[in-house]
């Protein structure tokens, strides 16, 4: 049974390559990034601002855990300067090429490992892979109910969570028993800066680390080995060409402009 | 399996190292030396190199053994989402190219369908190609749910042992079929633009965007039965309705238990959007930060309304308070494929366009004669939008009588 | 170039770049164009720990100084000098209460300011006292128990949206300069008013206004060190706090720079990048010098202040001399290099040569500050 006035919560993070710095290169028709920074994938901001507002609000704890090579850290540190009490760094060769079954697999026994909690809080999706499989999968490998896609949590009470899950026509309002999983949208805060004192937290934070012995985990069904899928290729698409200017007075253009789509606007 | 530089192909050329999305290659003495603590084995590498010097170690024999109980799965599943008692349109467009499918590897076509009072529709998913519909009714599943839904469609998966499951890549269906995965150990790929069959290995062959849609990757499940995949709304062609088809409705119910729920469903709150529904939308009219202010966006509504389609906004606009985030298309917003797509004072970021660039239509307003938009635009307008806009509305309206 | 900073100096500035490139870089031309005092920014810098990095631990700061203020300033400044003046002109208000204040008077006004929940700002000029601060006009009587204010302090940073005001007025006019005093007043002191926000040419998210004292009792605890010491407070105030202009004037001329290299690049003339052509590659390599040159100044400046040497007030004169000269020079020449969209409001580096212009002006005009210098060399070389 939790207690209102203070909760255990996971937010599972990852470090993506920052994809804003990612565009084809029109010679090469290749993938070129500027810069080796690693991220906060965006939509864990939103999860770790989540966790640390009902921190202050409840009490309690806010463990941050990422599965992912070392520098992943950085990671982890990051969200620490934005109020998280304890990093978990899940590192190992043996997790290497993991699709997101063995992801959830691998995440689920470390948080096996972790210890008891009350919500586990997830980003809605990871900008790199955009699947937004590991939430609900991690939910099924734990057991646990959960709540995707939250754009905001009304009410915590009698260890039940009351949320509001986006659907494509509005939200639905779901309740759900504690622990559980959320993941959630941009729309459920606005992620706060670190602050200086945060940083200096960070800076002298220690991380534990879990390797693949520590999780106890089967080993077939870790990294390339336990993943069901494979990719077998990789190319860019195709890039989209530019098509042509229309040229002349305003009045002109839109002229054109609806003779041309015209035809395809009535179906 | 492993990455590897084939050192004698490598000249040093660095092209690899521009592509790593995780700063993983260094060239050192005139060769590429990849660091396998940063690799995660994404490929992007391998495309590029002009020398095909990088290569990833082939599955190892054992990897593509196909043990002999794969002969039990068979047929094409496509789980047809309902709301409201209403099967939804990406169903009818996955039984359409389920339909290819299952005649490339000469199996049947079958609609899973959870509801209450639904049986009037599994009838018209076999109208759309169906050969069976396996039906499960009950007032628990009147709405969706994610355990009630998750624990029938495990069972139904367990006893009927389909080779391929299909789902819309919906807020209901990828909640669904990520946690149906794990429940039968299967392989799931998520937001599939492409779906093809290897009929010599009878493989799913799974195309998906990453990386923001800069890389395009194809996924196979080799071991594991069934092959799962999401695909979005409007990425594949609806079925045809032929209402004297004739198929199999196989009615099944279960326990109190498998229909228990832990959550529970408190309201359905719809929120109702000035014109039509974003990703429904064959129209897309889209305002950026070149709108100014938000009541500039009364001159996107206006040309909306004139072409009847919906509003969408660039995130620039969105972070502007000036649509909300319901409008905003582009990678951490909606991705639409409408037939026209009329970009307004918007610039064309990598960002927005992976979420419009399959826009069978593309046009572009903007008086920056650079702004990357036109790149990708059919057509192209470089003039002030607050002359073409008020313009083309009247315009359309004359030419459509609307 | 690196100035070896240490690791908290790294994360300040860090904190604050984040702060400038997500949360102000948006909002300043809005900001510029409707006059609009950036509280929501303030706010921020408050959650980010940033309002304390020049105040003692125990007072409720991070336990930093002038350097520390100074990598701040310039970072906020780089996306807009007006909005970082919420700051900086804070710390100016704040000097001395630290330098001068007792114990009590620290205890009192000091965690608020830290903590970002109160503003600050110094008020010395006035109609008739510019450089000629000696020629102030304001009184503060003693009576009893209290001083009574009576005049009108002009073109007060941070006017009327602080809390907190380090006022000079003349105890004894006989005694010119001599005869003045510090003081602490706070905003809803009865006889303490403000007059009209004015109307700038540049940094215009700051608000100015004129404070206006009618016979406003303040009481006698709060005066700041001693009766006829308020020239030596305003003068050792200003020592501190001229690296802060010279870091805002630096910061103006980077983001003008940096504006500037990415435009020129992508605006084709001739068939190429206009940064292609040697004549602008040599304005945009002598910008970028005269820059670092006026970084270093006031870096070497802050370090030295922060050392605890108090014959300070030859260079952090040096470096707010040429630190704003070279912003003015610079931003005006990057207004050149945008050609005619330079000259447009529509693009953003015509703002920065506005804003540019006041750091050449204010805390001691340039004027004043050569003057400064040149009696520093003469006196220096008199003794030897």
């Amino acid at each position: 049974m939790v207690k209102e006035d203070s909760m255990n919560i996971i937010v599972c993070i990852k470090q993506v390559p920052d994809t804003t710095n990612v565009r084809i290169d029109p010679e090469t028709n290749t993938l070129v990034r500027s810069g080796v920074q690693g991220i906060v994938n965006p939509f864990d901001m939103y999860a770790i601002e989540e966790a640390v507002r009902l921190k202050e609000k409840f009490g309690g704890m806010v463990t941050v855990i990422t599965m992912g090579p070392p520098q992943a850290q950085e990671a982890l540190r990051e969200a620490i300067s934005l109020g998280a009490d304890e990093a978990v760094l899940i590192s190992d060769r043996a997790f290497a090429g993991s699709d997101t079954w063995a992801t959830s697999y691998t995440l689920s026994r470390a948080i096996r490992k972790i210890g008891k909690f009350d919500m586990i809080i997830c980003g809605k999706q990871a900008i790199d892979g955009d699947t937004a499989q590991v939430g609900p999968g991690i939910a099924a490998f734990l057991d646990i109910p959960q709540i995707t896609f939250v754009k905001k949590i009304e009410d915590i009470k009698d260890s039940f969570v009351c949320a509001d899950r986006m659907t494509e026509e509005g939200y639905d309002i779901v309740e759900s028993p504690l622990p559980c999983l959320i993941t959630v949208v941009k729309e459920i805060n606005e992620p706060r800066l670190p602050s200086l004192k945060g940083k200096m937290r960070a800076k002298k934070a220690e991380i534990k680390k879990l390797d693949a012995k520590d999780l106890d985990a089967d080993p077939d069904s870790l990294g390339l080995k336990g993943s069901p899928t494979k990719v077998v290729k990789i190319f860019t698409p195709p890039p989209r060409k530019g098509g042509q200017i229309l040229k002349g007075e305003v009045k002109d253009v839109c002229g054109k402009l609806v003779d041309l789509l015209k035809s395809d606007i009535c179906l | 399996m492993s990455i590897k530089v084939i050192t004698e192909k490598c000249v040093g050329c660095k092209l690899c190292i521009k592509t790593c999305p995780f700063g993983a290659i260094e060239v050192i003495n005139k060769e590429a030396v990849i660091d396998l603590n940063k690799c995660t084995l994404c490929g992007a590498c391998i495309e590029s190199c002009e020398f095909d010097a990088i290569v990833l170690d082939k599955l190892s024999p054992t990897d593509m053994q196909f043990p002999k109980k794969f002969d039990e799965y068979k047929d094409i599943w496509v789980f047809c989402e309902q709301k409201k008692g209403v099967v939804q349109s990406v169903a009818y467009e996955l039984l359409g190219r389920g339909k290819e499918l299952a005649d490339m590897l000469g199996v049947e076509l079958c609609g899973v369908l959870l509801g209450e009072n639904i049986k009037e529709e599994a009838y018209k998913v076999i109208h759309r190609g169906a050969d069976k519909v396996y039906l499960v009714d009950s007032n628990a599943l009147k709405h969706y749910q994610d355990e009630p839904y998750s624990k029938v469609l495990i069972q139904l998966i367990k006893e009927y042992k389909p080779e391929i499951v299909l789902s819309g890549a919906s807020s209901i269906g990828r909640s669904l079929i990520s946690r149906v995965a794990i429940g039968v150990h299967a392989g799931l790929t998520a937001d599939c633009t492409g779906l093809d069959i290897d009929k010599k290995e009878r493989l799913l062959l799974q195309t998906r965007p990453a990386f923001g849609g800069n890389i395009m990757a194809t996924i196979i499940c080799p071991n594991h039965r069934p092959q799962m995949s999401t695909v979005r709304h409007k990425v594949m062609k609806e079925a045809g309705e032929n209402k004297n088809r004739k198929g199999k409705i196989i009615e099944k119910s279960y326990d109190s238990h498998t229909y228990s729920s832990r959550t529970r469903l408190l309201d359905i709150v719809e929120e109702i959007e000035e014109t039509v529904n974003l990703t429904e939308a064959n129209v897309i009219v889209s305002g950026g930060r070149g709108m100014q202010s938000p009541e500039n966006f009364k001159l996107i509504e206006d040309l909306a309304k004139a072409l009847g389609g919906a509003v969408g906004a660039s995130r620039a606009a969105v972070d502007s308070g000036w649509k909300t985030y319901s409008h905003q298309v582009g990678q951490t917003g909606k991705t639409v494929c409408p037939k026209i797509y009329i970009a307004c004072g918007i610039s064309g970021q990598i960002q927005h366009l992976v979420g419009m660039q399959s826009s069978d239509i593309i046009v572009a307003i903007n008086k920056d004669p650079h702004a990357p938009i036109f790149t990708v635009a059919t057509y192209g307008i470089v003039e002030d939008l607050f002359e073409v806009l008020p313009e083309l509305t009247r315009r359309f309206k004359e030419a459509l009588k609307r | 170039m690196d100035y070896l900073l240490t690791e908290e100096q790294i994360m300040i500035r860090d904190i604050a770049r984040q702060i400038a490139q997500e949360k102000i870089k948006p909002v300043a031309a809005k900001y510029d164009a409707e006059g609009i005092f950036p509280w929501d920014i303030v706010k921020i810098m408050a959650a980010s720990d940033l309002c304390g990095i020049y105040i003692e631990e125990k007072y409720g700061g991070t336990g930093g100084g002038v350097m520390e203020l100074v990598l701040a300033t310039e970072e906020l400044s780089r996306a807009c000098g007006g909005i970082s003046l919420a700051f900086a002109a804070t710390a100016l208000g704040t000097f001395p209460i630290i330098l001068f204040g007792t114990e009590e008077q620290k205890q009192k006004y000091l965690p608020d300011i830290a903590k970002g929940k109160k503003l600050a700002a110094f008020a010395l000029t006035e109609a008739g006292a510019g450089s000629d601060a000696g020629a102030i006009a304001t009184t503060a009587e003693k009576k009893g128990d209290h001083y009574v204010l009576n005049g009108t302090k002009q073109w007060i940073t941070n006017g009327g949206e602080a809390e907190v005001y380090t006022v000079v007025a003349s105890t004894d006019r006989s005694k010119g300069a001599r005869g003045a005093a510090a003081f602490i007043v706070e905003k809803g002191m009865k006889g303490f008013e403000f007059g009209k926000k004015e109307d700038k040419m540049g940094i215009r998210a700051s608000a100015t206004r004129e404070l206006v004292f009618t016979d406003c009792k303040i009481p006698k605890e709060n005066l700041l060190g001693k009766e006829g010491m308020g020239f030596i407070v305003a003068m050792k105030t200003f020592d501190q706090s001229r690296p802060g202009v010279a870091a805002q004037a630096v910061g103006i001329a980077q983001g003008a720079l940096d504006l500037t290299v990415a435009y020129m690049k992508e605006r084709k003339q001739f068939g190429k990048s206009i940064s292609s052509f040697q004549g602008l590659q040599f304005m945009l390599a002598d910008m970028a010098t005269e820059i670092e040159a006026s970084r270093a100044l006031v870096y070497a400046c802050a370090r030295m202040l922060d050392s605890g040497n108090t014959k300070v007030s030859k260079d952090s004169a040096m470096a707010k001399l040429f630190a704003s000269d070279v912003a003015m020079k610079v931003t005006t020449n990057c207004v050149q290099l945008f050609g005619g969209y330079g000259y447009m409001r529509d693009y953003p580096i015509e703002k920065y040569m506005r804003d540019a212009k006041i750091t050449q002006i204010y805390e001691g005009t340039n004027q004043i500050q050569r003057g400064i210098i040149a009696n520093h060399l003469i006196k220096e070389t008199a003794a030897k």
